[in-house]
C-alpha cells in the first residue's frame, strides 16, 4: 500500500467509525453511561427540570482522549491506520472504544470531574438550582458535524433534541463552547422547531455578581478558545469574572477575537499536526507567564499535552471554585 | 485536464451561504493560518466553482487539516464564510465520495 493511499484510507476509516459511533451508540466515544455521570454522585443534582445542565460528556472524555493518544502515538502510521480499518469493521458487533475506559485511572479522571461538580456548586451561589439529565443526556454531536458527517449529526441531532422536547427541558447550561455552539447556532438550523435557549455557565457567573471569598492576587496568562471567541463571541466574561476573581489576566499578542487556536479540531485525523499548533500557542502563552488559563476542555487537553513540567494549565472553573468557594 | 462534476456544482449553487465568489485573492486569509494552509481557501475554492471533483479528491488531506478556527474569516476583507464553505466540501467529501450517508 502507497503512503498517500493508506492515509486516505485512514481518513475513510476514522470517518466511518465517529459516524457508526454515533448512529448505534449516540456518541463519537461511546462508553458506559455510568463513566459519564458518576462525576454528579452526592451533589444532589434533581433529575431533569426545565434548567438542567448539559456536559456534553466533554470534560469526562478528556483523561480517555488523553489516554488513546498515548497508546496511538506508539504506534507506527501504517499500523495505526490499519487498527482503524479492523475498528471500522468490528465496531458494529463490538463496542471497541469500551475497552478504553478500564485503563483510564480514577486518579486521572478525578480533576475532570471535579470541574463538573466546581460549575454546579458555582451555579448555585448565583441562586441557580439546574438540574442534570443524568444517563439521558447524550453528545451534542459537534465534532460530526464539523467533520462534515450530516447524516449521521442530522439524524442524532434529531433525537437528542426530541429527549430534551420529552423531558420537558426549555433551558440548557452548558460547560463547554463546543456543545454551547452547537445547541445554540446548529440544532436551530437541523432540527426543525428546535427552541430550547442555551447559556454557557460562564455567562450565568458573569451576569450574576457573586462575591469572591479567597481573591487571588496572582497573575495567570488567558487563552481564549476559538469557539467561545470567534462563533459566541463570549470573551469578556471570562475576563470579568477571573478579574471579580482576583485574577490579573495576562493577554498573549494573539487574544479575544484574535485568539490562536489549540490545534484541537485536527486531532482526530492529523494528530501530528495538532501537536503542531499546540506548540506553536504554548509557545505564545509561555512568552507571558508559566501559568495558563483555559475555559475549553479542548483546549485544556491540547495544551496539557505539549506543557513543559514547570508550566501549569488550569480550568477557568478550577481558578473560579477557588476564589468564590473558597477551596483550594 | 479538469473533470467537471455536475452534482458538485448543482450542490454549492443549491447551498446559498456557499459564497467563494467573492473572494478577491488578497492572501490575508493564508498569511494568518495556523495550520499553513496556503491553499485555503483561495485556490480550493476556485476548484469548486469550476466543479472540478478530482482536484478536490486529491486536495482532501487539506480539506480535512482545516481548524475551522475562524482566524483567517475574522480578517477577510471580502466577508467570505470560509469555514462555512469547508465544512459544505467536507460534507460533499464524505457523502458523494466516501459514502457514509
Ligand atoms: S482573506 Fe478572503 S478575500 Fe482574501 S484570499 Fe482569503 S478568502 Fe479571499
Ligand atoms: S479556519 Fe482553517 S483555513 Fe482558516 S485560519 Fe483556521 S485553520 Fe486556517
Amino acid at each position: 500500500m502507497n503512503t498517500a493511499s493508506f492515509k486516505e484510507d485512514y481518513k475513510k476509516d476514522i470517518l466511518a467509525l465517529l459516524a457508526q459511533n454515533l448512529g448505534l451508540r449516540g456518541s463519537v466515544l461511546p462508553l458506559p453511561s455510568r463513566y459519564f455521570t458518576s462525576w454528579a454522585k452526592g451533589l444532589g443534582l434533581h433529575r431533569g427540570g426545565e434548567v438542567v445542565l448539559y456536559t456534553g460528556h466533554m470534560y469526562q472524555l478528556v483523561p480517555v482522549i488523553r489516554l488513546m493518544e498515548e497508546q496511538a502515538k506508539e504506534l507506527a502510521p501504517e499500523k495505526r491506520a490499519r487498527l482503524a480499518r479492523l475498528a471500522r469493521w468490528i465496531n458494529p458487533v463490538v463496542n471497541v472504544s469500551a475497552f478504553s475506559r478500564f485503563m483510564v485511572s480514577a486518579a486521572a479522571r478525578s480533576r475532570y470531574e471535579r470541574c463538573l461538580q466546581n460549575i454546579v456548586l458555582l451555579l448555585r451561589l448565583t441562586g441557580l438550582e439546574p438540574g442534570y439529565l443524568y444517563g439521558v443526556e447524550k453528545y451534542a454531536g459537534a465534532l460530526a458535524f464539523d467533520l462534515g458527517l450530516d447524516g449521521p449529526f442530522g439524524r442524532h441531532a434529531a433525537r437528542v433534541a426530541r429527549r430534551l422536547k420529552d423531558k420537558g427541558v426549555k433551558e440548557i447550561i452548558t460547560v463547554d463552547p463546543h456543545t454551547t455552539e452547537v445547541f445554540k447556532n446548529v440544532y436551530p438550523k437541523v432540527v426543525p422547531g428546535f427552541d430550547i435557549r442555551v447559556r454557557s455557565y460562564l455567562e450565568v457567573l458573569a451576569e450574576a455578581n457573586i462575591e469572591v471569598r479567597l481573591p487571588w492576587e496572582e497573575k495567570f496568562v488567558f487563552h481564549d478558545s476559538c469557539v467561545y471567541a470567534r462563533y459566541l463571541g463570549l470573551i469578556d466574561e471570562p475576563r470579568r469574572l477571573l478579574e471579580a476573581a482576583g485574577v490579573k489576566v495576562l493577554e498573549p499578542d494573539q487574544s479575544r477575537e484574535l485568539t490562536h487556536c489549540c490545534g484541537g479540531p485536527v486531532e482526530s485525523l492529523f494528530p501530528e499536526r495538532a501537536e503542531e499548533v499546540a506548540r506553536a500557542r504554548m509557545e505564545q502563552l509561555t512568552s507571558l507567564g508559566r501559568r495558563i488559563i483555559t475555559a475549553c476542555p479542548i483546549c485544556w487537553l491540547n495544551l496539557e499535552r505539549v506543557r513543559d513540567p514547570r508550566v501549569e494549565v488550569f480550568d477557568i472553573s478550577e481558578i473560579l471554585a477557588a476564589a468564590f468557594l473558597g477551596k483550594i | 485536464m479538469i473533470q467537471v462534476d455536475e452534482r458538485l456544482l448543482e450542490r454549492i449553487a443549491k447551498d446559498k451561504d456557499f459564497n467563494a465568489q467573492a473572494c478577491f485573492n488578497c492572501g490575508t486569509c493564508s498569511a494568518l493560518c495556523p495550520m499553513g494552509l496556503g491553499l485555503l481557501p483561495r485556490e480550493l475554492f476556485r476548484y469548486v466553482l469550476l466543479g472540478a471533483r478530482d482536484r478536490l479528491r486529491e486536495l482532501s488531506d487539506v480539506i480535512f487539516s482545516c481548524l475551522l478556527c475562524r482566524l483567517c474569516e475574522a480578517n477577510c476583507p471580502r466577508g467570505v464564510r470560509i469555514t462555512h464553505n469547508i465544512r459544505t466540501l467536507r460534507s460533499y467529501l464524505v457523502k458523494d465520495e466516501y459514502r457514509i450517508l
